[in-house]
């Protein structure tokens, strides 16, 4: 379980603009410094904001990430939606700390 | 002295960031309640005004996340995020280091809390202060309650804070008014973002309204997350100040969903009972 990891990444991409533009220029090397799992790197990888949303990512990192990669709010929205579509409902963190 | 004010408001990104998008006349009665708070703050004539908000992993992660932070420095800066994301403009606000080492002094006899001498304002505490202090002349001393998830604050913690901060208070020269600012029922950015339990809400505020601690307590996250969205558990930033005003009665000057701001908007000022009251 990297979630931890995952979104401490995603933290600094949106609040550090170094790291943010070491991950414009060369996204590879700086996903590299981050213990994560095959998923994960794919969902990066991907930029699949809805495989991020399904494993788990807090919105409130989420959605500046998205920004990040130019989605307007509207195709963040849909993105989560379609993630829960193809990959069923969120695995972990705080949206699935109550089972329905 | 005792507070000068107290009172709790909404602190959406949507309520500056698409405010074309709601409608005009929800807006404007919503920026019209806002107007009112900022005017009753102003004639409490308070030397600072001590806002409890409960932000969004701006300056607090999970790697080092405090339960309770209090700001402790002369200046601070905001919003951390996007000026046109949020429709309001980075700028500089005031702070009162000596004063927040005088709160904190106090608080810690009774609550610990992390302290912060550099701290970036995101809309949690932006929003609030883009209408009641728009010209940024009266110094913040900001405080966070980890609202963003487990293992939360418990309730009971967020009242003890705000019996805490009314002891700082009462002990101190200056004129201080509080703000608490969140919830309350939201999903924010989320697929359910917009949704806005008003039932729910409008039975927190009846709670909130009396001061009814342990019907204000009464709520477990469990409980909250499902009716209100993870964004419901700020209503500890509520809590807070109910804690500071205990033994008096809070007035709603205005409470209406407006699914555009993904909250359901309120102002809400607490008739502070005269000093020997």
């Amino acid at each position: 379980m990297s979630l931890y990891t995952l979104q401490k990444l995603l933290y600094q991409l949106n609040r550090d603009p170094a790291i943010r533009r070491r991950y414009e220029e060369q996204a590879e090397e700086v996903i590299g410094e981050y213990e994560l799992s095959a998923e994960e790197l794919e969902a990066l990888r991907n930029r699949d904001v809805g495989l991020l949303y399904v494993i788990g990512v807090n919105g409130q990192l989420l959605m500046h990430y998205a920004a990040m990669c130019g989605m307007a709010w509207p195709d963040y929205i849909e993105a989560m939606k379609e993630g829960v579509r193809r990959h069923g409902p969120v695995r972990a963190g705080i949206y699935a700390m109550v089972k329905d | 002295m005792p507070l000068v004010f107290a009172g709790v408001c909404s602190h959406a990104p949507g309520i500056t960031g698409r405010k074309n998008l709601a409608d005009p006349q929800a807006k404007s009665s919503f920026y019209s309640a806002f107007n009112d708070m900022r005017d009753a703050l102003r004639r409490s004539a308070p030397d600072a005004l001590v806002i409890v908000g409960a932000e969004h992993f701006a300056n607090f992660f999970m790697n080092n996340m405090p339960a309770f932070a209090v700001g402790m420095a002369d200046r601070y800066e905001g919003p951390i995020e996007d000026e046109r994301w949020l429709g309001i403009a980075r700028r500089s606000i005031p702070g009162n280091k000596e004063l927040s080492l005088a709160i904190i002094s106090s608080l810690m006899q009774t609550i610990d809390v992390a302290y912060a001498e550099e701290w970036k304002f995101d809309h949690g505490i932006m929003v609030p202060l883009h209408f009641l202090t728009p010209d940024y002349d009266l110094p913040v001393i900001p405080i966070n309650i980890n609202c963003q998830g487990p293992p939360l604050p418990p309730l009971h913690r967020a009242y003890a804070l705000g019996q805490a901060l009314r002891q700082a208070g009462d002990a101190l020269p200056a004129r201080i008014a509080l703000i608490g600012t969140g919830g309350i029922s939201h999903w924010p950015a989320t697929p359910n973002s917009g949704k806005i339990n008003e039932a729910w809400d409008r039975e927190f505020l009846g709670r909130w309204k009396m001061n009814s601690r342990d019907q204000l307590l009464g709520y477990s996250d469990e409980e909250t997350y499902r009716q209100g969205g993870q964004g419901g558990f700020e209503i500890r930033t509520f809590i807070a100040v109910a804690g500071a005003t205990e033994g008096s009665a809070g007035e709603v000057w205005y409470y209406r969903p407006i699914p555009e701001f993904a909250v359901g908007c309120t102002v809400g000022v607490v008739k502070l009972r005269p000093a020997g009251d």
